[in-house]
């Protein structure tokens, strides 16, 4: 309520910002204390980016003394919410934003729901995850070299070509898997269900979903994991996962099968979508023009719910293994999850209609 | 195993366990009463309340909610023809018809008792079920969840009402709005006419409040008066209870069906009541009350619906594989308290199941006591002049269509959805059929081309398959044994035919054009995306052809096809005074303010005329009944951290506070 107020006193702020120069990284932090911060999540309650949210929520309110509201707006895999955010929202500081990979996807391959643009806006926060993938041991191999030797028939359901299993289908195709994509999955339990009916050989888990629910099944016997998608160094090189040490990566199988390291445009796609979908996968965002007073006061937050003993205590549990970054790590995860080079969209673009009649 | 058990009773029966338990069930009673809100708000309701809690309590609590809002939903189902939630669609064919005889009490009765019977059974199933439900879950690959969406289509054959041929064009309507949206092979946009909102297809919210709900209030409005005709709320509760032990055997099996159908993931709650109820149909002798008010037609589904929560903790639980909307909420309700869903909950943990399982029978007789004990009060809501009643139940089914996607397409939806139920119940077209359909329409598409795509065509000659193949044939006989006369509106075929048959070729001429678009629409798209529409908008145009030429023949000779509420060629029956379209143009009006000014905003003016012109309130009345549908609304909207809907005064013209605009 009184927003037309708060706009005002907010307004002021930016001009007084603005108008005695000072610039936006160097300020100092505002206060946050008493104020209300609406949280938009572009997707229903339940999913992955609420679970995040709703464990991030009381911790970022006990560090900056605000009151956060979470408000989900779900609908069009993420993008009717970001464009809603993108046409309506204030660059008060009071208005965030959580991004996830299916943001980020139709963002980066240029789907024409998309009216929101990522260079209008701002990390806070970054999150990140990973992947990995396994097999059915019927198939009589244990690791990613010898399936790709053998080169059985497999099945893999899918979600659709422009999901989070872009990453997946891709790097199949580009180890020269024989791997046939089932559509219509209703999310990754969906596809975890058919793997263990039998009914695919090939599978792959977000990290904590694999923990907690392939774990049991590799130590039945039922199911091999063979590579995972890697990790992201403070370079932004690949390196292996820091969660799954003793899998090789897909950079590192694809090297071992074929001799060379990867690279080109398809391999630049790859990456990209790599990034925006699991290391990189979950932005806090506001729009850029949002006060440095107010961007510093969250960054100091954060840094503090990192240290917190609370958070520290439960965060693997209930989000994850992965760190979380925020300021400059943020950002730069931001600029590597956000941008693809021209040639590897038309890459990957052009791959997408050819192998599955995608219509951009 | 019963060592589990006395340890799940032990942490069951604590004092702390069962306040937490109790403080679920109320907060759900709350919600489950308003209807489209149900599990998901309720338990998102809940979880910023977890952290901090220690898990057993977090735990009671929200399966104490869980539980009850199945029990709760039935309310407005039975007392206004608003079903509750996707649970209770099918407890509006019998419920509401017992109540406008002024039979609410009874039929609540009824289905509390039935629901607390439910829930117990159910819990009952479970506590052996869990030891076996690995295998059974796994049985059920995709080949086994189309046939049993198949079995599920076959129900339509007893819901069809009198006209064979209307009953599967009806259903055929449900298919093809089922298939608006993205193609679940290819993720093509089909039908969706580039608008966004319908790339995500039209939310089963919408649809069934527009088909069942919309036509109703409009049908109320119109014979003006109260629900319950005399204003007289005749037998009682206890009443209902007899019924509910005289048919025990019937509650028996539905919640069997219940657990059962609840327990496989991927075939979704919502068709449960609707194969209970088709279920009760098919093995009654004496068919012909059923639509105008048999008290099975609110058992059947009410004891089902219950179990099937149970039911659906199952793979959730065991696989975090979550069979509904709710059901994914609750999982990250239960990371939150430090809970994850997988196999150890089997085993090491197969305490902790069974005290879940157990909370759940016991929130259920709670719950379902609560509103046996509230029923009597409640229910003489329908001896309230509805056109007070009016304004507020077209804000609770305007508030419950927006809390779909939250969107102001939601209520132009419910609007354009609500004119096809008018007319489907005027011409007498089996809305449950379009329900059913509408369901299904994913499932039978999504779980044929996987099974195709994973077994190729010999998934037929899989054990599952031709099991569930031969109980489909099996319940399809048994429905066609007797003719059904399953007809869903009260009126008596004979007394209700058209002179002018020019509306009704027009209606089915419109159904025609749907079907033919859908046929438009499948040339536009790859082999896989398309040959869902084409078959369904093939076969059903076939349907839709006879309809017409059914109507066209018959003349004034009295029969099914030329059935029209509006135009009786008899004069025994009698047309309410104002026209269909008369309410209909408030109802418009609303939804146009609305558009201008947002929701807030148009629903005040709406209040204000509406109480004034029509139900001739006083200003008094009318200023204290606004000003009650504003606290009613603002402390939902504050509660769910809700935007109302918007109109072209907060897009293009000014920011406004909350909850006028955005908070």
């Amino acid at each position: 309520m009184g927003k037309i107020l708060k706009g005002t006193i907010y307004g002021l702020a930016v001009a007084a910002v603005a108008g005695l120069g000072f610039p936006a990284s160097d300020a100092k932090a505002a206060d946050l204390k008493g104020k209300t911060i609406s949280w938009m999540i572009p997707f229903k309650e339940g999913g992955g980016s609420g679970r995040w949210a709703r464990f991030m929520t009381p911790l970022l309110a006990k560090h900056t003394g605000a009151n956060i509201q979470l408000k989900f707006v779900p609908g069009g895999g993420s993008t009717k919410g970001a464009n809603l955010y993108a046409s309506r929202a204030k660059a008060n500081g009071l208005e965030v934003f959580g991004t996830s990979g299916s943001t980020q996807f139709p963002f980066l391959l240029g789907d024409k729901r998309v009216k929101y643009d990522y260079g209008k806006w701002r990390p806070l926060l970054a999150y990140a995850t990973g992947g990995v993938v396994y097999i059915n041991p019927k198939l009589g191999v244990k690791t990613a070299a010898d399936l790709v030797k053998k080169n059985p028939a497999m099945k893999y359901g899918s979600q659709g070509a422009t999901s989070l299993d872009l990453v997946p289908l891709l790097a199949f195709e580009m180890l020269g898997l024989n791997v046939k994509a089932v559509f219509g999955m209703k999310g990754r339990s969906a596809g975890r269900k058919a793997f263990m009916t039998g009914e695919t050989e090939i599978d792959y888990q977000t990290s904590s979903a694999y923990l907690s629910k392939v774990t049991p099944l590799v130590k039945e016997g039922s199911a091999i994991p063979i590579m995972s998608w890697g990790a992201l160094d403070a370079n932004g090189n690949l390196t292996r996962d820091p969660t799954f040490p003793n899998l090789p990566h897909f950079a590192e199988v694809y090297k071992q099968v074929k001799g060379k390291a990867p690279s080109g445009a398809w391999f630049d796609a790859w990456k990209a979508f790599f990034v925006a979908g699991f290391p990189a996968q979950k932005f806090m965002v506001v729009p850029k023009e949002t006060p440095g007073d107010m961007v510093k006061a969250y960054q100091d937050a954060l840094t503090k719910v990192f240290a917190d003993p609370d958070y520290l205590a439960q965060k693997d549990k209930k989000i994850g293994k992965y760190p979380q970054v925020t300021g400059k790590a943020a950002e730069l995860k931001f600029k590597a999850a956000t941008s693809v080079p021209p040639a590897a969209k038309k890459w990957v673009r052009d791959w997408l209609t050819k192998k599955y009649s995608v219509k951009f | 195993m019963l060592e589990a058990l006395t340890e799940a009773f032990t942490i069951l029966f604590t004092i702390q366990h069962l306040t937490y338990m109790v403080v679920g069930v109320l907060l759900g009673l709350v919600v489950g009463v308003f209807p489209g809100l149900g599990g998901i708000v309720g338990l998102s309701l809940c979880i910023p309340f977890l952290h901090g809690m220690d898990p057993v309590s977090a735990l009671a609590m929200l399966v104490g909610l869980v539980a009850v809002i199945p029990t709760s939903d039935t309310f407005t189902s039975v007392l206004m023809g608003i079903p509750g939630s996707s649970a209770s669609q099918a407890t509006v064919l019998d419920g509401f018809p017992l109540a406008k005889k002024g039979e609410a009490a009874r039929a609540l009765g009824a289905a509390f008792s039935a629901s607390l019977f439910g829930g117990l059974f159910g819990a009952f199933i479970l506590t052996f079920f869990v030891l076996i439900a690995r295998p059974v879950i796994l049985f059920f690959t995709t080949a086994e969840l189309f046939m049993l969406a198949v079995l599920g289509i076959s129900m339509v054959g007893v819901l069809s009402g009198q006209n064979i041929w209307k009953g599967v064009a009806s259903c055929g309507l449900g298919l093809v709005i089922g298939a608006i949206g993205g193609a679940p092979a290819t993720g093509e946009w089909r039908m969706t006419f580039d608008i966004n909102y319908l790339a995500d297809g039209i939310p089963l919210v919408v649809v069934g409040l527009g088909v069942f709900a919309f036509p109703e209030v409009v049908d109320l409005l119109r014979k003006s008066g109260t629900i319950a005709k005399g204003a007289t709320l005749g037998k009682g509760w206890l009443h209902g209870l007899q019924d509910m032990f005289r048919n025990r055997w019937l509650c028996l099996r539905c919640a069997g069906i219940g657990t059962l159908i609840g327990a496989i993931p991927g075939l979704g709650g919502s068709v449960v009541d609707w194969i209970a109820y088709g279920h009760v149909v098919q093995t009654s002798k004496d068919k012909s009350k059923f639509g105008t008010g048999d008290i099975r037609g609110v058992l059947a589904p009410e004891s089902a619906n219950n179990a099937k929560e149970g039911g659906g903790l199952i793979p959730t639980l065991l696989f975090g594989i979550p069979g509904s909307g709710s059901m994914a909420v609750f999982i990250g309700g239960l990371i939150l308290i430090g809970l994850e869903p997988g196999p150890r909950l089997l085993t090491a943990e197969l305490p902790t199941t069974y005290t879940i399982v157990w909370t759940l029978a016991f929130a259920n007789v709670v719950g379902a006591g609560l509103c046996l004990f509230l029923s009597p009060v409640i229910a003489r809501l329908t001896t309230i002049r509805y056109h007070l009643l009016a304004p507020f139940m077209l804000m609770v089914i305007s508030f419950a269509a927006f809390q779909a996607s939250r969107d102001l397409m939601d209520f132009i939806a419910l609007v354009l959805i609500g004119l096809l139920g008018v007319g489907m119940k005027r011409f007498g077209w089996s809305r449950p059929a379009l329900l059913i359909g509408f369901v299904l329409a994913d499932q039978v598409e999504v779980y044929l081309y996987q099974a195709i795509q994973f077994h190729e065509w010999s998934f037929l000659t899989r054990p599952g398959v031709i099991v569930l193949a031969i109980i489909t044939v099996i319940s399809v006989f048994l429905g066609a044994r007797n003719k059904p006369q399953a007809e869903e509106e009260v009126h008596d075929v004979t007394s209700v035919h058209a002179a002018d048959l020019r509306p009704q070729l027009i209606f089915s001429g419109f159904v025609g054009i749907v079907f033919l678009y859908a046929l438009y629409d499948s040339t536009k798209h790859s082999t896989l995306g398309s040959v869902f529409t084409m078959g369904v908008g093939a076969v059903m145009l076939v349907a839709a052809i006879f309809v017409i030429k059914g109507v066209w023949q018959s003349g004034g000779e009295q029969n099914t096809f030329n059935y029209d509420e509006e135009r009786p060629g008899v004069a025994s029956f009698k047309v309410p005074e104002k026209g269909i379209w008369y309410f209909l143009i408030w109802i418009i009006g609303l939804l146009g303010l609305t558009a201008l000014t947002g929701f807030f905003i148009a629903l005040n003016v709406f209040f204000v005329a509406f109480l004034r012109l029509e139900a001739k309130a006083t200003w008094v009345r009318t200023v204290v009944l606004t000003l009650m549908a504003d606290a009613i609304l603002m402390f939902l909207s504050w509660l769910m951290t809700l935007d109302l809907p918007w109109g072209l005064l907060q897009h293009k013209v000014i920011d406004l506070p909350w909850p006028i605009g955005s908070i």
